[in-house]
């Protein structure tokens, strides 16, 4: 996944703080976090940075697919095998008897959830990632056999 | 709820929704098992003699009649089959003295009969969800062919006695020869063992879990392992087709090794089995007589042995019948080629190469949605499923006790 310091090393770096920010590099994080739009950032519209603006552009494409906790699901890697679903902390408190022992799950009240093969992502605003008091939890990342789960 | 027949875990927890025919939505079915029910929609066989589309009674009595004239018939599949058609199938051969196999012949055959026979310890995989704290992943890759087997059984889920599950209380440890998708969970408890060399890397463990410095493998490593293993309190050891056949005739190291770790600690053994139902034909096939598989019933008397295997049997019989199982694709050209061009009769609800080339084709209902039974996990747990929806189509044991009649 596409890092701030990538972003930064393609943004003008003339500190013009035009955008709001104090520096291309703050800019660059709200980029990211999806706080601003390329468009934004008056240097870079100048013909100079044509090629700069047109790599970000493609770089921060699949950003678009991302939900609003940054989550973004490939589901042609995805096995299905329900790893994260067992994992999720947010699951087992809702399915005590159910995600906590290795089944799927039967409410709707969860996360993530096994669907026709790939997993999905429902309620999202359970998540621990969701809001500005954010917790960085990546329970459902790290036990992805086939990295079909990534956060922005 | 639907119990999946993709894989040996016979999941339990599948919901289904049918509309039109067709499944429209299926929750917690894995990648395979969602293929493997959709496959239901597709390429299904039509009873069939000499490629011509014929009726099912027709088709029934024209494979009654191959079998009754045939001097050694073989028997071989099963593994896809649930217990009641495989009793109905081992009494069919009894009665035609036929050679009975099934595709354990060349799979976990080996190692099964050590597990069925009591030379290793096993458990259930309940017992691995609620007390083990280590699993060794040894020449498999559940992520694959048993998508659901972490999360259901051996690594994520919380347990009576493992509550922390894998955050703190669990190891998982991998031991094969590529980094698979299963290795990459394991962080640093993946074991790299060049193919064919999974002995020296056991001689090695049982150096180190004696004192001495093994010769095999990275020094530091192989002490890093053993110090695991040593400290594990509930250990099992999942072998795969990868270990199994790089042992081969030295699978005695296997149980010197679980002997010399039940010395220290509790560990158990738990074939990585494929086929849904293929420990169940094993066990059913030693009760009867005594062996696993490879078994002759020619001229009343029970006969076990290399030759009776369906490699070779393949190349004397005169006739085969072949039961939810694709041989001519996953056997070796020479055996296939031998079966092919004997008179084959295929029992199975999808079309395959073996199908194709079968004299006679009986189509058959598909267990666990069209078709019900009992079938045996991968951890020997009795397994009861009913159909999802009603077929016309009959069942393996349906179809085996209609050819028993027409004999």
């Amino acid at each position: 996944m596409v890092s701030a310091m990538e972003i930064y090393q393609l943004l003008p770096r003339e500190a013009c703080k035009e955008c709001g920010y104090t520096s291309c590099m703050a800019l660059a994080v709200a980029l990211l976090n999806r706080e601003k739009k390329l468009e934004d950032c008056p240097s870079l519209l100048n013909p100079k940075y044509l090629e700069k603006f047109k790599k970000l552009k493609e770089l921060l494409a699949p950003l678009e697919k991302a939900s609003e906790t940054g989550l973004i699901i490939h589901p042609e890697k995805c096995f299905g095998c329900g790893n994260c679903v067992v994992a999720c902390p947010v699951n087992v408190a809702a399915e005590p008897t159910r995600c906590a022992v290795g089944l799927g799950p039967q409410g709707d009240r969860v996360i993530l959830a096994v669907e026709d093969g790939v997993v999905k992502c429902m309620n999202i605003k359970e998540c621990k990632r969701f809001g500005p008091n954010r917790v960085l939890c990546n329970a459902c990342t790290v036990t992805c056999p086939s990295q079909a789960i990534e956060f922005v | 709820m639907v119990v999946c027949t993709g894989c040996s875990l016979l999941c339990e927890d599948i919901e289904l929704v049918l509309k039109d025919g067709t499944i429209s939505q299926a929750k917690n079915l894995c990648r395979k098992g969602h293929a493997h029910f959709q496959a239901l929609f597709i390429e299904r066989t039509r009873p069939m003699i000499d490629g011509r589309e014929v009726s099912l009674d027709q088709a029934i009595s024209k494979a009654a009649e191959i079998l009754k004239s045939a001097k050694s018939p073989l028997f071989y599949g099963w593994s896809n089959s649930t217990l009641e058609a495989q009793a109905a199938g081992i009494d069919l051969a009894r009665r035609l003295g036929a050679t009975i196999d099934d595709t354990s012949s060349f799979c976990q055959g080996i190692l099964m009969e050590l597990v069925l026979t009591g030379k290793v310890p096993t458990c259930t995989l309940d017992d691995v969800r609620n007390f083990a704290d280590t699993s060794v992943f040894w020449g498999a890759d559940p992520s694959n062919s048993h998508p659901r087997h972490l999360s259901r059984f051996a690594y994520y889920p919380r347990g009576e006695k493992r509550q922390k599950s894998y955050e703190e209380e669990r190891i998982c440890i991998a031991v094969d020869v590529r980094k698979s998708a299963t290795a990459r969970l394991c962080s640093n408890y993946y074991f790299r063992v060049p193919p064919g060399q999974d002995a020296e890397f056991i001689e090695s463990i049982l150096a180190v879990l004696d004192g001495k410095i093994p010769r095999f493998g990275d020094k530091k490593r192989m002490i890093e392992l053993g110090t695991v293993l040593r400290k594990t309190e509930y250990g099992v050891i999942f072998p795969g087709l990868g270990m199994v056949y790089s042992l081969q005739e030295k699978m005695d190291l296997l149980v010197r090794l679980v002997a010399k770790l039940n010395e220290i600690t509790t560990f158990m053994v738990l074939p990585m089995v494929d086929h849904y139902n293929m420990r169940g034909f094993n066990q059913l096939l030693l009760d009867e007589t005594g062996f696993i598989n490879r078994v002759s019933f020619q001229g009343g008397t029970t006969v076990h042995g290399p030759e009776q295997s369906v490699m070779a049997a393949a190349k004397s019989c005169d006739a085969a019948l072949v039961i939810g199982s694709d041989p001519l694709s996953a056997l070796p050209f020479g055996t296939a080629r031998a079966l092919a061009k004997t008179s084959l009769i295929a029992i199975d609800p999808r079309r395959s190469l073996t199908t194709d080339a079968a004299k006679v084709v009986i189509p058959s209902a598909m267990y666990g949605l069209e078709a019900g039974g009992t079938s045996l996990r991968l951890d020997g747990v009795k397994i009861e499923f009913e159909p999802f929806f009603k077929s016309e189509l009959l069942s393996d044991e349906q179809i085996l006790a209609k050819i028993k009649e027409a004999i």
